[in-house]
């Protein structure tokens, strides 16, 4: 049994070991690390952009319901959309939509390379695979994802903002208040180092996966499934380690 | 050349390659033969260092695969080209961009220069025009030629090659046999090949080693395997009933009870009465 959970731990580690060595031609790993930004980046925008927003106005929304008293201002409102959208929706949620859409894309794609054989094929040319195929895709999530999170956290803030204007809630004017009113930007920070935790977790694990399936079709499925199951699962370990030792 | 001595591979308790040894001669091509489970997509995986083997040695033109450490190893194959039962072909890149994947990561040559030696290979395996369609626009047999192409791109000492007639008809298998055959020729390649087709044995045989639950069994060419005495081989060999009439017919004729013209009378003789199928039919 213990040796059933820690033997693919320990393979993990072992991948994770094997990606660094000298790249045979750093121009080949630039242009793929580049290929793997832009698949992951721009492929997520759309997603990410929608989710981001409706979280914003839903959190709006259902924040002013439960914030009847006369005593509590309105820009209370903004405030609590603020931090649950910078401190939790945005690197959180926004983490786990990507594990299921890049993480099953990183975990089909490689699954597919190992059954076609297209891994072997690059390993008998003389090319380190750990190295071209798994570590461009990692350091791409680790540039890209942030930078989706931020966004994120711009358009949840904003979505709230429309929301709490249009249904009549709270002012734009009163929105921003509340904005400005007891910002932590450590709060920024914090959210920061949950996305950059996340976005290794939720590309490195559904490589690992993917670069060690055995058999065909179905199992590239069930190797996508358990990558996006396990990412989801280690993003909420991580981000309730993260809290309790850093807020 | 490559030599192999007494090979041995076991994946946890069960023994796939018990102690084998041959010699894959340079220029040739040699075949690597046996029924499902006899342990030859093994022994194809160790020569080229998908699988460590347990024990034992392969050399590489008298330089120890298995000693060396990865870089070195990195460097042998380099050498090596390889030839995929699938193909293997790259299905997000172009055939033209497929071949020449080996010269962008290994050689700092300017675009025209790799675009000549891809232009070159391609018409080498027939494929000219094909540069700009993708695997998935092709038929198997292109896709055979493709991988044929970006397999001796880089001038490859060794070719290696996994079951290259699966999946393709009669004829198209003639012709990827011939094309290999005329490769190895040509540029004075070690060709391994894995196969199960009994034409490209007769074709294409060099050298053919057969193998049986993990040991050699045999060793020899395409002109000496249809004498052979070996039962397990035969039973191999001509498991089709054709083939076994084939066979029959020629040691007979070798033995001259029958006429190179094969005609009725020498078939009807009465040493060979089984050889003609439905003979009352015609």
């Amino acid at each position: 049994m213990i040796e059933k959970i820690l033997s693919p731990v320990g393979k993990y580690f072992m991948m994770l070991k094997g990606m660094f060595s000298m790249p045979e031609n750093t121009k080949m790993y630039w242009k793929e690390f580049m290929h793997q930004c832009s698949e992951i980046g721009i492929g997520s925008l759309g997603i990410v952009a929608i989710i981001s927003f409706f979280i914003g106005a839903v959190s709006a929304i259902q924040t002013a319901y439960q914030l009847t008293s006369p005593l509590i201002p309105l820009s209370t409102i903004s405030q609590i959309v603020r931090d649950t959208v910078i401190l939790e929706f945005a690197p959180t949620l926004v983490s786990i939509v990507l594990a299921g859409v890049v993480g099953s894309k990183i975990a089909g794609e490689l699954g597919n390379m190992r059954v076609s054989e297209q891994i072997d094929a690059l390993e008998i040319m003389g090319v380190n695979t750990k190295a071209y195929l798994v570590l461009p895709k990692i350091l791409a999530s680790i540039v890209v994802i942030p930078m989706l999170i931020v966004l994120a956290m711009i358009l949840g803030i904003y979505g709230g903002r429309v929301a709490g204007s249009m249904s009549g809630i709270l002012s734009n004017d009163v929105f921003d208040k509340g904005l400005r009113e007891g910002f932590l930007p450590y709060n920024v920070f914090f959210s920061l180092i949950k996305a950059y935790t996340f976005a290794f977790i939720l590309s490195s694990i559904p490589a690992f996966f993917g670069y060690h399936v055995e058999g065909g079709a179905l199992e590239i499925g069930r190797a996508s499934t358990k990558a996006v199951v396990v990412s989801c699962i280690t993003i909420l370990f991580a981000d309730y380690i993260l809290s309790a030792l850093l807020l | 050349m490559i030599e192999v001595k007494d090979l041995r591979k076991g994946f946890n308790d069960k023994t796939v390659l018990n102690g084998v040894s041959a010699v894959m001669k340079a220029g040739q091509c040699n075949l690597i033969i046996g029924s499902s489970g006899s342990g030859k997509t093994v022994f194809m995986k160790c020569l080229v260092g998908l699988f460590k083997p347990d024990e034992g040695d392969i050399a590489y033109s008298g330089q120890s695969f298995t000693q060396m450490n990865t870089e070195q190893q990195k460097e042998i194959r380099k050498e090596i080209g390889m030839l995929f039962q699938g193909s293997a072909l790259f299905s997000s890149m172009t055939v033209e961009d497929n071949v020449i994947f080996p010269l962008d990561m290994f050689t700092d040559w300017n675009r025209k220069k790799k675009m000549d030696r891809v232009n070159e290979v391609l018409n080498r395996v027939n494929l000219e025009g094909a540069n700009k369609k993708f695997p998935a626009e092709i038929s198997g047999g292109m896709m055979k030629r493709v991988g044929i192409a970006r397999a001796i791109v880089l001038n490859p000492k060794y070719l290696f090659v996994d079951e290259p007639n699966s999946g393709l008809d009669p004829q198209t298998s003639g012709l990827i046999d011939k094309l290999i055959m005329e490769i190895t020729k040509e540029f004075n390649i070690t060709t391994v090949i894995n196969t199960h087709d009994m034409n490209s044995v007769m074709e294409i045989g060099d050298n053919i080693v057969y193998m049986y639950q993990g040991d050699k069994e045999w060793e020899g060419n395409n002109k000496e395997i249809i004498f052979s005495k070996n039962q397990r081989l035969n039973d191999f060999i001509f498991a089709s009933e054709f083939l076994k009439d084939a066979k029959d017919m020629r040691q007979l004729e070798e033995t001259g009870k029958i006429s190179n013209e094969r005609n009725m009378a020498d078939l009807t003789h009465d040493d060979a009465p089984e050889l003609v199928p439905n003979q009352e039919s015609k």
